[in-house]
């Protein structure tokens, strides 16, 4: 164990809701937080990089698709090529969809309605700084809050994605068994998070952050935000080819 | 059109002459439209102001009572409490996705004017029955609406209330109440009196044409057959800029930039600048030149009456004038400095390229209304109504099958379809959130949370408005308490129909004597309210309908008590049972008929429960609480099985009617469950306190039995419970036949 706590940088776009969330998670996770803005090309020597929920520009034109623009990102992009840890929750993640860093697109929920619940999610691979140390199979209890979480990918690029393992999570019910009842939003296959091929870049609809404080519900998210500190420490991220 | 303008715009002859005598001339009609805003129902009060005068607003916690932005309580630890709650039925019956988006943007402003960062907002809606197209509408309309901004300015909706009804068939009724927290030292209030010189900075949107006569034309008469034509007068919501708005005003706040701060929202600049005059006791120059507009060719009377969302007014002294527009330009809000305060006799005094347009006392727009003194008579039908009680009706229906009847009743059905549709846990600070008695949120850093409920008892309220509206306060605050929190005080939501009929101001001055006389022996003090007169269409007037939001305060939440039954506990009804149907959920969605004479209160016994409720909190006594509310015992019961998963097995003692004693709405009761070994604990406090209570079985088992009554398994029930409402959305029809 090194005596230094991992710095974990939360960027702030107008309109992100849960980044204040997201510095409550890190730091009672023994992280340090970093609190970022999206105007600055700066990453204020963070060791990972968290892109918040929230509605940024109030998902005007398309969900992400303003905040990709952001000065922020650009330095971000230097980052996540350089195999530094990066997650997107739930806009994060749509923001990472839209720079081009995650595979696949999200889109309004099949159900056309936004949705706010306790779901089920199934780790699929430890490859990723959400889950390094997780086994596949193990399944953890988050909550999502969403419209427009429905995972959609062409039909090749599903196969290759599944292909390289780069599904991180999948809806399911509490066994980890998959059922379009546990399926929130239609999601192609139930994918509820995805990695890039390298493994450090990772993007979920689901919010760990608000699965922290036991006084509050159940924790699902704690087990993931230790990965996401010990992978910080890592001198390269996990699983970089 | 030969109608005089002052008549157009909703002024009566009498209200003119008045106008003359102030101002000492005939009013422009640019001066016309400003009074006409002020003086409208929704700004002014007029008609409601005699009797709110008789509730009681004063308590050692209150350190801001109505007649500000929003009502202000102290919980200790120097932190202040600010909520308020607003109708927003008038624009909503008209466009309901906007017209509920743009009462939660409302009421969110009012409490940032306050210096409060919002944190928590409630729903309490009525429509009519979902049976019919329209309604579905409106439903599916007005909660997207509440989502869609709700979710999107980071503002968890935690709770509220939703009943169906045919009197709201016409006439929806949204009233959205917000809650939010500032140093108790810092409310930005009338109390800090900005000096003469203080610049008036105008900061978020662009002003445009929309709602323009919102106060007057939608919400201060009736809605008749040409209410599509009133469209325009709905605004637009802008979620994204009110979250901005929110972040960048709490950012001045904290900074200490401003000496006051406004929401515009009702009659706009108008309101904003003359109640800001107004409450520092000085004059305003306003120069519409200067207001950011969407478009050129704003009159000057349509500048000052828009309703344009997402705006503000800041009063800021020179010095600090750069930083304000700082930290608006980093938030990306437009900024502007529209006019000052002046020390010249309290005139409002309005200039547009290079003209004065209206000069007029700021006071006299502000607090000037007439107060009326309306006529009231007892309806005809009352005794009518209350004498045709369901209470000794003959039932010939199993129970068992009435209660899955109750169960699956849009009244009673699970409210999941709605809530799922609101971030109820943003902000990281929900510890109970919708679907239980209350919500409760946690103030961060400490381990206090404020416990939140609404209620509204229409139905009650329409035989009965007197002990309709006691009732929504003694149901509220017992729903705070089933918790383990103390009820503090409350905000009200008042919906009625047209002032001016004798009949509907009877129900009013009625209401409020019920609301006055509960929270006395309560001690939950009024902070504030809203009123909301006109919601009728032709002779369909809405059913009168108090709503009461409460706050109430626990000191550690993790002794908060749930309503879900757990394995292996006994049940006790707290409380006592009698022979009382009149206006229930039974009568009505079992019986079909909405008469008799709704459930007697005591008010002592009420008390005597919530310190049971709460005493028994704190010593981690008992392990679940929930209220008898709609539906009595029996669905009180259900809920709790339901919600954890868990039958039971009761014996219901006493010689009424099985169907009385299991759906009767006895008013304060709560089911309450303990471990055995602490029985004798809960006994002994329930008698010190003088709360009638009876072991009536134990928790456990996958069903739901009533002894020699009715045996339904929890799986059952849940499907009945659930699926309703969804069922009724998807189009399906669901029959409700008479018992």
């Amino acid at each position: 164990m090194t005596a230094r706590a991992p710095r974990v940088g939360v960027v702030t776009f107008p309109g992100s809701l849960d980044d204040r969330d997201a510095v409550r998670a890190v730091r009672a996770m023994g992280g340090e937080a970093v609190p970022l803005w999206y105007g600055e090309r700066d990453l204020g020597g963070a060791d990972a990089v968290i892109l918040p929920g929230g509605f940024s520009y109030g998902d005007y034109l398309r969900t992400g698709a303003i905040a990709r623009f952001a000065p922020v990102m650009e330095e971000l992009r230097a980052f996540a090529d350089a195999g530094r840890p990066v997650v997107g929750i739930c806009n994060g993640f749509q923001i990472l969809c839209e720079a081009g860093l995650l595979p696949g697109a999200l889109i309004r929920n099949a159900g056309r309605r936004f949705v706010c619940r306790w779901v089920d999610i199934r780790v699929e691979t430890s490859l990723s700084p959400f889950t390094a140390g997780l086994v596949a199979g193990e399944v953890l209890r988050v909550p999502v809050k969403h419209g427009e979480g429905q995972f959609v990918a062409r039909g090749d690029e599903l196969d290759w994605m599944e292909g390289d393992g780069l599904v991180v999570f999948r809806y399911c019910d509490p066994d980890g068994a998959l059922g379009a009842e546990h399926n929130p939003n239609g999601s192609a296959a139930a994918i509820a998070g995805v990695r890039n091929e390298a493994g450090n870049v990772v993007g979920l609809m689901p919010h760990p952050e608000h699965a922290i404080d036991p006084d509050l519900g159940p924790t699902g998210g704690q087990p993931m935000f230790a990965a996401l500190l010990q992978s910080a420490l890592e001198p390269v991220a996990s699983g970089i080819r | 059109m030969n109608e005089p303008l002052h008549r157009r715009l909703g002024l009566t002859d009498d209200e003119l002459e008045s106008i003359r005598s102030t101002i000492g001339r005939d009013p422009n009609p640019t001066e016309l439209a400003m009074y006409a805003a002020m003086w409208s129902e929704h700004c002014s009060y007029k008609s409601s102001k005699v009797h709110l005068r008789n509730l009681p607003t004063d308590g050692p916690r209150v350190l801001v009572g109505p007649g500000q932005d929003a009502g202000a309580i102290d919980v200790g630890g120097g932190v202040a409490v600010v909520f308020k709650m607003e109708s927003h039925s008038h624009p909503s019956a008209v466009e309901p996705y906007q017209g509920a988006a743009t009462g939660v943007g409302g009421i969110v402003r009012d409490i940032i004017s306050m210096g409060a960062r919002p944190i928590a907002l409630l729903d309490l809606l009525r429509f009519g029955p979902l049976t019919d197209e329209r309604n579905r509408w409106l439903f599916d309309g007005v909660v997207a609406g509440i989502g869609g901004y709700g979710n999107c300015i980071g503002v968890p909706t935690v709770g509220g209330e939703v009943h169906f009804g045919t009197p709201h068939s016409a006439n929806p009724t949204i009233n959205v109440m917000c809650l939010g927290i500032a140093p108790a030292d810092r409310l930005v209030t009338a109390a800090k009196a900005p000096p003469a010189g203080s610049l008036l900075v105008l900061f978020g949107a662009s002003t445009g044409r929309d709602g323009i006569g919102g106060v007057s034309v939608l919400a201060s008469r009736t809605l008749e057959d040409d209410a599509a034509e009133s469209r325009p007068s709905v605004q637009i919501g802008d979620p994204f800029a009110g979250k901005l708005l929110i972040e960048a005003s709490m950012e001045m706040v904290e900074r200490g930039l401003l000496e006051g701060l406004q929401d515009l929202g009702g009659a706009g600049l108008t309101c904003a600048a003359s109640e800001t005059a107004t409450r520092a006791g000085l004059g305003a120059e306003v120069d519409l030149d200067t207001v950011p507009l969407r478009q050129e060719d704003l009159e000057p009377f349509e500048i000052l009456t828009s309703e344009s969302q997402e705006r503000m007014l800041a009063v800021v002294v020179p010095e600090r004038l750069d930083d304000v527009i700082e930290v608006c330009t980093r938030w990306g809000l437009g900024a502007a400095v529209i006019g000052r305060l002046v020390d010249e006799g309290g005139t409002l005094d309005v200039r547009h390229r290079g003209a004065e347009v209206a000069r007029v006392p700021a006071r006299s727009l502000a607090d000037g209304a007439p107060v009326y003194s309306r006529p009231m008579a007892v309806p005809l039908e009352r005794d009518d109504l209350l004498g045709d009680d369901p209470t000794f009706t003959t039932m010939t229906t199993p129970v068992g099958d009435a209660l899955l009847r109750m169960l699956s009743a849009p009244n009673v059905a699970s409210k999941r379809w709605v809530w799922e549709q609101y971030d109820s846990i943003v902000q990281g600070g929900t510890v109970l959130g919708p679907g239980g008695d209350a919500a409760l949120v946690r103030i961060e850093g400490t381990l206090k949370a404020l416990a939140l409920a609404t209620d509204g008892k229409g139905r009650y309220s329409a035989l009965d408005p007197y002990l309709g509206a006691a009732h929504a306060v003694a149901e509220s605050a017992r729903n705070v308490a089933c918790t383990g929190a103390t009820p503090l005080a409350i905000t009200n939501c008042l919906n009625f129909g047209n002032p001016e009929r004798p009949e509907v101001m009877w129900q009013f001055a009625e209401s409020i004597r019920g609301i006055a006389d509960a929270c006395r022996a309560l001690e939950t003090p009024v902070t504030g309210g809203n009123v909301s007169f006109y919601n009728e269409s032709g002779d369909s007037a809405i059913w009168p309908t108090a709503v009461i939001g409460i706050v109430g305060l626990i000191h550690d939440y993790r002794l908060a008590v749930r309503h879900a039954f757990g394995d292996g506990t006994l049940v006790y009804a707290m409380g006592e049972t009698f022979p009382e149907l009149g206006g229930s959920e039974f009568a009505e969605s079992v019986l079909g008929v909405v008469a008799g004479r709704p459930p007697a209160l005591d008010l002592e016994r009420e008390r005597a429960l919530h310190s049971l409720l709460v005493e028994s909190a704190r010593g981690d006594l008992i392990r679940s609480a929930h209220d008898c509310g709609d539906g009595g015992l029996a669905i009180a019961l259900a809920e709790s099985a339901m919600a954890g998963g868990t039958g039971f097995a009761v014996s219901i003692p006493g010689d009424l009617p099985s169907h009385v004693s299991l759906f009767a709405e006895s008013a304060s009761r709560a089911v309450v469950t303990v471990d055995p070994v602490r029985a004798s604990e809960l006994e002994d406090l329930a008698a010190e306190l003088r709360v009638p209570f009876a072991r009536i079985g134990e928790t456990g088992g996958p069903r739901m039995v009533f002894d020699q009554i009715a045996d339904v398994t929890v799986a059952e029930a849940t499907t009945a419970y659930e699926d309703a409402i969804p069922k009724l959305m998807s189009g399906e029809r669901v029959l409700r036949e008479a018992g």
